[in-house]
């Protein structure tokens, strides 16, 4: 093993299928019973609570912890599922660290908030593991909806509708619904198909029908579903990627780093997935950082991170940093990419040292690299959608957008963070505006 | 280091703090090691008659409410007087004193009320080079249903006949051991110190049901599927406790009758507080039942230092000292007016001080769009809730108010002088002012 792992280029198994399960595991492993107690018991029950208001889906955190507390966690995932139908998701994959667990009061007291996102998980799995799925659809309304993308926008969009009694079909271009949570969301934050099961379990509550492999612009199109549709939600996220626009770029080596971290959440044999020796992230973000610390973690020997502007710039939070740093990720800042060298093959990179407002300094230097991952943001792809604002679908209060009768929501709508909790809550809202419309319609 | 020498009764120990009538008391194997472990002395677990021993149930005696991280907050039993032979009981005490003779050694019994039955087991029990007696009034369960424990201790009559037949019979000091399963208290410890007992300890148990298993339907704990009532110790406990023990130390009828601290004593701090309210010394047993014998060194350590900071050479100089300021309501001083006070800078903003004060008292706090929390000094009726719900010690205060400032709440000036409800004008009965 030791020579895979010193082996040079991009080859599969550089680590033992031992290490690779261990690597690759829970980065938070749930908690058991007692130390859901002892985590709750924490929990102040605030009036009010920050907590609250600093959650994009306003889950009622006090409250929840307060029913793990009293022993009923059944009731406590109830809670979270009605403001949040992906709670389970959010509660792995939430940066709780710039959320709910930043604005928690014990946070400001001694800068050890409650363990707000683990008991999230602890009431929400617990529910799951019962098959149970809480609520149930109000009569039907006779009104159908189109939702296109089944991340968790679309997700908790169609789910919505479909509890207010509408018939919602689910389009998605991917075989597999989810979205990111499938094929984006970091291998140790989404353990055991969780993503998939999710979905499964929130399909259980009727309602959606789903269609994979159809997507707009290809299978379907806009104009098509409005005229079949009372009303259209689209969910469809950030399908293309940004260029880099060096020269070099397209030699072998370069890729994207969603593209990269698709193949590794798809994967059903972690040993079979190749991986460089040197290995260099280019971005300052979540995707950067989740593509670093994957390789890292499965065998390569040496990742940089490179971002060329200063560590508070970054997008990942400083948890995410020191989370990287700690599985052995180098992090150089301040350093612009400026030429991919190599014949055919990628091997090295050269940078050149910027300050914070890119500035070149004209000092440069050179990484080896075979294999180079780009995570410089995602970007709308399509045409014939909505107008725009910036790159994303313009959209005024819960989802509005230039179309009458088409809501979007999620990373393709502007506004809010990319994060799946903040596409919940959006998917959620523009349900319930869809919803108030239908029903005012007469 | 202070020296924590104690002298009840004549009784020396090392130190104040002896283990309570109960099962880290009932062998000689337990109480070895709590001597070993700085004990000053130990009250044996109760002895019954000459004969066949009681027996215990088979099943669970114990029951318990837990607080924050199954912290034991109070612990219910409901396990009888000791259950080994008599005569094994007196050969351990003898042996042990034996060894130990620098220890106190109080033999605690319980027999029916027959003054032949109690000058019988006193005869034995002196044999052992005991220091004393602890007549078991208080066991609120199984015993109390044949005629003994808290069915005397109820009894005013009974207690004080009992301490007499005691102190008739032997020369040992006799300590009477109270329930607090009565109502007025000072009745049964004025009857104690009538019969000539040489001082009371109290509490004993106080009768309870921890808790019912609501798939069973039947009390905690319970016995193949039925339970009876037991015996309530531990943290939660203390202030029931320490009530009693105020009570008899500043009654005139019962002032200066020595009393031995008994309640969920946890900490040198319980301890320095029953002290502080008149005990001599305490009694343990919850907490060694918890933690085991070795919480005693906490104990030593925090009341010498506690000693020492005070400037106090000798326990008797700390018991006793905060009885005169027990006094009834009725003496408190009205023109002491307080307000309370958030330190803004220790605040966490949870908010819990204004829904405690806005949902459930007197609508006193002010919370701005920005969770910034503010006494209304217009509405504080000084309550202290807010001061009691708040997780940060020391964050609300309570201010007192200088003589001379007006009370935006009443209006009214606040006055220098003490004034208490027995002038208050709005007092029928009042007594004019001098
Ligand atoms: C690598 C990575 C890691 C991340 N980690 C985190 C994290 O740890 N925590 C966190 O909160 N957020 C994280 N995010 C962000 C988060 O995943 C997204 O904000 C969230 O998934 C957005 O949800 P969405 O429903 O808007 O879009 P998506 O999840 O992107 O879902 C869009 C769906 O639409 C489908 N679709 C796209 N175009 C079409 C079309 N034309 N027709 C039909 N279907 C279409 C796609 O197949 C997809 O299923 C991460 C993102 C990435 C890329
Ligand atoms: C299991 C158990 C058995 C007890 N047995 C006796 C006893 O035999 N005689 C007695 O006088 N008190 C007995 N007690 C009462 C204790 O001596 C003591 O008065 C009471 O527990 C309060 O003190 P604490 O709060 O420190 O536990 C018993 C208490 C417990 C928990
Ligand atoms: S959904 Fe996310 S932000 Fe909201 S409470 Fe749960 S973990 Fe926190
Ligand atoms: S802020 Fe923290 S302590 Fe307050 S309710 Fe929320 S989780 Fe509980
Ligand atoms: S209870 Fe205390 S910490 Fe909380 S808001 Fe009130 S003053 Fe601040």
């Amino acid at each position: 093993m030791r020579d895979r792992q010193l082996a040079p280029g991009i080859v599969a198994g550089r680590l033992d299928p031992a290490a690779l399960q261990s690597n690759f595991t829970d980065l938070h492993p749930p908690l058991d019973d007692h130390e859901a107690l002892v985590a709750a018991d924490r929990c102040y029950f605030c009036h009010d609570a920050p907590c609250i208001t600093a959650c994009p889906t306003s889950i009622d955190i006090p409250l929840f912890i307060r029913q793990i507390a009293t022993g009923t966690p059944e009731a406590a995932a109830k809670t979270i599922l009605s403001q949040n139908i992906l709670g389970g998701m959010c509660a792995r994959v939430c940066p709780t660290e710039t959320l709910c667990e930043e604005a928690c009061v014990r946070e400001a007291a001694e800068g050890q908030p409650v363990l707000i996102g683990r008991l999230q998980r602890y009431a929400t799995d617990t529910l799951m593991e019962q098959g149970v799925h809480p609520f149930t659809r109000a009569a039907p309304t006779g009104r159908r909806v189109a939702v296109v993308g089944a991340g968790p926008a679309g997700l908790a969009c169609a789910h919505r509708l479909a509890m207010k009694g509408h018939d919602v079909t689910l389009y998605d271009g991917r075989a597999k619904p989810g979205g990111l949570n499938e094929f984006g969301i970091a291998a140790y934050k989404s353990t055991d198909s969780f993503a998939a099961r999710e979905v499964a379990w929130l399909m259980q509550g009727g309602g959606i029908t789903l269609e994979t492999g159809k997507r707009l612009g290809r299978e379907i199109t806009l104009t098509e579903l409005q005229e079949d549709h009372d009303a259209v939600f689209l969910g469809i996220g950030l399908g293309g990627v940004n260029a880099l626009g060096l020269s070099g770029e397209d030699r072998e080596g370069m890729r994207d780093a969603v593209d990269f971290i698709a193949d590794l959440r798809q994967a059903d044999d972690l040993a079979s997935l190749p991986v460089g020796r040197d290995v260099v992230v280019i971005g300052g973000g979540m995707t950067a950082v989740d593509a670093a610390v994957q390789a890292k973690l499965l065998g390569a020997l040496n990742v940089t991170l490179v971002y060329r502007r200063g560590r508070e710039r970054m997008n990942a939070s400083r948890y995410e940093q020191d989370l990287a740093a700690s599985k052995g990720v180098r992090i150089v800042t301040n350093a612009t990419p400026i030429a991919v060298h190599g014949n055919g093959a990628v091997r090295e990179v050269e940078f050149e040292y910027s300050d914070d407002d890119l500035r070149p300094t004209g000092e440069r230097f050179r990484l080896p690299a075979d294999q180079v991952f780009k995570a410089i943001g995602q970007a709308l792809e399509g045409a014939d959608l909505p107008a725009r604002d910036g790159r994303k679908i313009a959209v005024s209060g819960p989802g509005r957008t230039s179309l009458p009768g088409v809501w979007a929501g999620g990373d393709c709508a502007a506004g809010g963070d990319d994060l799946t909790v903040t596409a919940v809550a959006e998917g959620r809202d523009a349900a319930e505006d869809i919803h108030a419309t239908l029903m005012a319609e007469g | 280091m202070a020296d924590l020498t104690t002298n009840f009764i004549g009784i020396t120990s090392p130190n104040p703090f002896w283990l309570a009538s109960a099962p880290p008391t009932d062998k000689e194997y337990n109480v070895r090691r709590a001597f070993e472990a700085g004990w000053g002395g130990v009250v044996w677990k109760t002895l019954g008659e000459a004969g066949p021993p009681v027996v215990n149930v088979n099943g669970p005696r114990y029951g318990v409410v837990y607080g924050a991280d199954r912290r034991v907050l109070g612990l219910n039993n409901i396990e009888l007087i000791t259950d080994r032979p008599l005569e094994v009981n007196l050969e351990e005490m003898r042996r042990v004193k034996r060894d130990w003779p620098d220890r106190a050694l109080i033999a605690s019994l319980m027999v029916p009320v027959n003054e032949d039955a109690w000058r019988e087991i006193l005869h034995r029990v002196e044999d052992t080079g005991c220091d004393g007696v602890e007549l078991n009034f208080g066991c609120p369960h199984g015993m109390s249903e044949r005629g003994m424990g808290s069915a005397v201790g109820q009894v005013p009559e009974y207690v004080g006949q009992v301490a007499h037949w005691c102190k008739k019979h032997s020369n040992l000091p006799v300590i009477v051991k109270l329930t607090p399963n009565i109502t007025d208290i000072r009745k049964p410890a004025q009857a104690a110190k009538d019969g000539g007992a040489d001082a009371v300890s109290l509490i004993n148990t106080i009768n309870s049901i921890t808790s019912v298993d609501l798939d069973l339907f039947a009390p905690e704990p319970t016995i193949d599927g039925q339970g009876a009532h037991g015996g309530y110790c531990g943290p939660a406990v203390k202030p029931i406790a320490l009530n009693m023990v105020a009570e008899i130390a500043r009654d005139p009828a019962t002032a200066g009758l020595p009393i031995s601290g008994i309640g969920g004593v946890t900490t040198w701090r319980d301890a320095a507080e029953f002290m502080a309210l008149g005990a001599g010394n305490v009694q343990v047993c919850t907490a060694a039942m918890t933690y085991g014998f070795k919480i005693v060194q906490e104990m030593i350590s925090g009341l010498s230092q506690y000693m020492d900071d005070k400037g106090f050479t000798s326990v008797d100089q700390l018991v006793g000292r905060a009885v005169p300021n027990v006094v009834n309501w009725k003496d408190l001083n009205l023109n002491y007016v307080t307000k309370a006070k958030i330190n803004q800078d220790d605040c966490i903003k949870c908010g819990r001080c204004y829904a405690a004060c806005e949902d459930t008292s007197h609508q006193a706090i002010a919370m701005s769009e920005d969770r910034v929390f503010t006494v209304k000094d217009d509405e504080c009726v000084a309550c202290n809730l807010c001061v009691n719900v708040c997780p940060i010690e020391g964050c609300i205060t309570m201010e007192r108010m200088a003589a001379g400032a007006v009370d935006p709440r009443t209006g009214e000036v606040v006055r220098e002088e003490y004034a208490n409800w027995t002038t208050h004008p709005n007092n029928p009965g009042r007594c004019a002012a001098e």
